[in-house]
């Protein structure tokens, strides 16, 4: 099993969810996170009082897969949330243990 | 500047007010007019004004409240939403313990400068009551709004950081040795009025005064902690969107209201309300637009309520083009005043009171003097061959600034001592909602 965690655009949120669901995936946790990386942030401007904000609004999305399957939802995710922009996201794969469905008890890849 | 400047300034400007001689014959005139006039009440002015007075009301609470309330951040919005609601309830019990008495009564030997207590606790003000055509209660409650919102004004220059009791005690002290004065003075019989200064809304009584207070207030209590380094946006523009509407709105109640009838110098009043205010908008969203690049909701809200604070006193005395260049130079020039000229002199008035109100009321008194058309209110202006005015009206500009800045500095200076004006450090950090009202907007 694998975590995926992808940081996107927040407008692309709901095309990354189609895609994923379109693969059979059931489930995943959204947050609304801040951040920054090459886009680096941008100017706000109030009554010529400049403001620089560093940390622009994005999704982060996370979801447990079964290793099979994770270069096809990489692949959708990356399909689903690009612009070509600057500040398009990122996406990190990292391993899990164990996995718990806390209903039944059902473990690792019966849980997910 | 330092402060010993500022007060030999003010003391030199108070010496010259004092100086300045009275015409006692055109008091005696209008008191004399007054007389005659046979009380009757017309139920068409009443109706007007008692819709007036409701949507003046309007303008406060929740239109100024939520104006202010959006620019502020998240952690301080239910301070000045508190501050807005606590002064409308506050300056009511003032104005009917002595307030309106001071401000509209005749104060025999000190008439010049203050009122009587002749109808302290509204003694006299009974049902049957008259004040020109309508019951003395509408105008009692009507002139109440306009003492509501003045010191309101003042919150957005010391938001996010004073003690919500010295405000308190501030606003009720303002409000008497402030306020009640100049109203009296431009409307009760007083000096001005004698000095036929123009001040058909509250141009000098209500905004200049506001502006002046607040740019004291900015001044004496100093910078908000991090002013300059941290991002102080504002934390719902929508609100403030909201705010500036409803302000906009009653501001016809402010202005056409002030007619005291439902009559043509009411609709002239309103429709070049409405001329100026849109013209500010736009130039200040175009001033913009050039220098900041980009045409933003802040500043044509902003340009919108700088036309409305500078065609106050215009309004009821100049037609619809003299309204469309007051509206432009108000857009323009209070843009300045709120983003280059304090920037340089480095003071935070935090959400631009005297920059928006200050500078606008006195780019309409100005103007009034200028654009002021006999034909519409009865006195000519400088464009009608009556250069004059305008130095009657910088007299009346002058007269105020110097009373209240003075006056505001002292009573800032004794809350000071009783109660002290400033939060501390930490609760100015974490926020004045939770520390001083134990709530949050999550």
């Amino acid at each position: 099993m694998k975590l995926v965690m992808a940081i996107i655009k927040p407008f692309k949120l709901d095309e990354v969810r189609q895609a994923l669901t379109e693969l059979g995936l059931q489930g995943m946790t959204v947050t609304e996170v801040k951040g920054y990386g090459r886009q680096k942030g941008h100017t706000e401007i109030y009554r010529g009082a400049e403001y620089a904000v560093n940390f622009l609004p994005k999704i982060k999305i996370e979801v447990v897969i079964p290793t099979a399957s994770v270069d096809k939802a990489v692949d959708a995710i990356v399909a689903a949330a690009k612009t070509g922009q600057i500040g398009d996201g990122k996406i990190f794969v990292v391993p899990v243990e164990q996995t718990v469905r806390i209903r039944t008890g059902e473990t690792d890849e019966s849980a997910l | 500047m330092t402060l010993a400047k500022y007060l030999s300034v003010a003391v030199a400007a108070l010496v010259l007010l004092l100086l300045h001689s009275i015409d006692p014959a055109l008091a005696q005139e209008a008191e004399a007019a007054a007389e005659a006039a046979p009380p009757a009440i017309d139920t068409g002015d009443t109706a007007w004004m008692l819709t007036s007075t409701a949507i003046v009301l309007m303008m406060t609470i929740p239109g100024l409240a939520l104006f202010y309330g959006g620019l502020v951040r998240k952690k301080n919005v239910l301070s000045v939403v508190m501050q807005c609601f606590t002064i409308a309830c506050a300056i009511t019990i003032v104005w009917l313990l002595v307030g309106y008495s001071l401000a509209f009564t005749d104060g025999g030997s000190l008439n010049a400068y203050i009122g009587g207590l002749s109808k302290a606790m509204m003694a006299g003000v009974t049902k049957d009551a008259i004040t020109l055509t309508i019951p003395e209660t509408v105008f009692f409650t009507f002139q109440l709004t306009f003492a509501i919102i003045t010191p309101a004004l003042i919150v957005g220059a010391f938001v996010d950081r004073m003690k919500f009791s010295a405000m308190l005690l501030f606003m009720v002290l303002w409000s008497l040795i402030v306020y009640v004065p100049i109203t009296h003075w431009v409307w009760g019989g007083g000096f001005l009025a004698g000095a036929g200064v123009l001040d058909f809304a509250g141009g000098t009584v209500v905004h200049i005064n506001a502006g002046v207070a607040g740019l004291v207030c900015a001044i004496f209590l100093g910078k908000r902690y991090g002013y300059g380094t941290e991002n102080m946006a504002p934390h719902n523009l929508v609100y403030s969107v909201i705010g500036a509407s409803l302000l906009w709105v009653g501001w016809f109640g402010f202005n056409a209201g002030s007619a005291v009838a439902a009559n043509s110098s009411a609709g002239m009043a309103m429709a070049v309300t409405q001329i100026a205010t849109a013209a500010a908008a736009l130039a200040w969203m175009f001033i913009e637009w050039i220098i900041h690049k980009k045409p933003s909701i802040l500043g044509i809200i902003s340009g919108a309520v700088a036309g409305l604070v500078a065609i106050t006193p215009a309004s009821g005395f100049v037609g619809p083009m003299g309204a469309l260049w007051i509206g432009i130079a108000a857009g323009l020039i209070c843009f300045f005043a709120s983003t280059t000229i304090k920037k340089a002199l480095g003071y935070d008035d935090s959400l631009d009171v005297f920059g928006i109100h200050g500078v606008g009321g006195i780019v309409g008194a100005v103007l009034t003097g200028v654009f002021a058309v006999e034909a519409i209110g009865g006195k000519p202006g400088m464009l009608e061959g009556n250069p004059g005015q305008v130095l009657t009206q910088i007299w009346g500009i002058t007269a105020t600034i110097v009373w209240c800045a003075v006056a505001t500095f002292v009573i800032l200076i004794i809350v000071n001592v009783l109660l002290g004006v400033r939060v501390s450090q930490s609760a100015e950090v974490e926020g004045l909602d939770i520390n001083l009202h134990g709530e949050v907007v999550p």
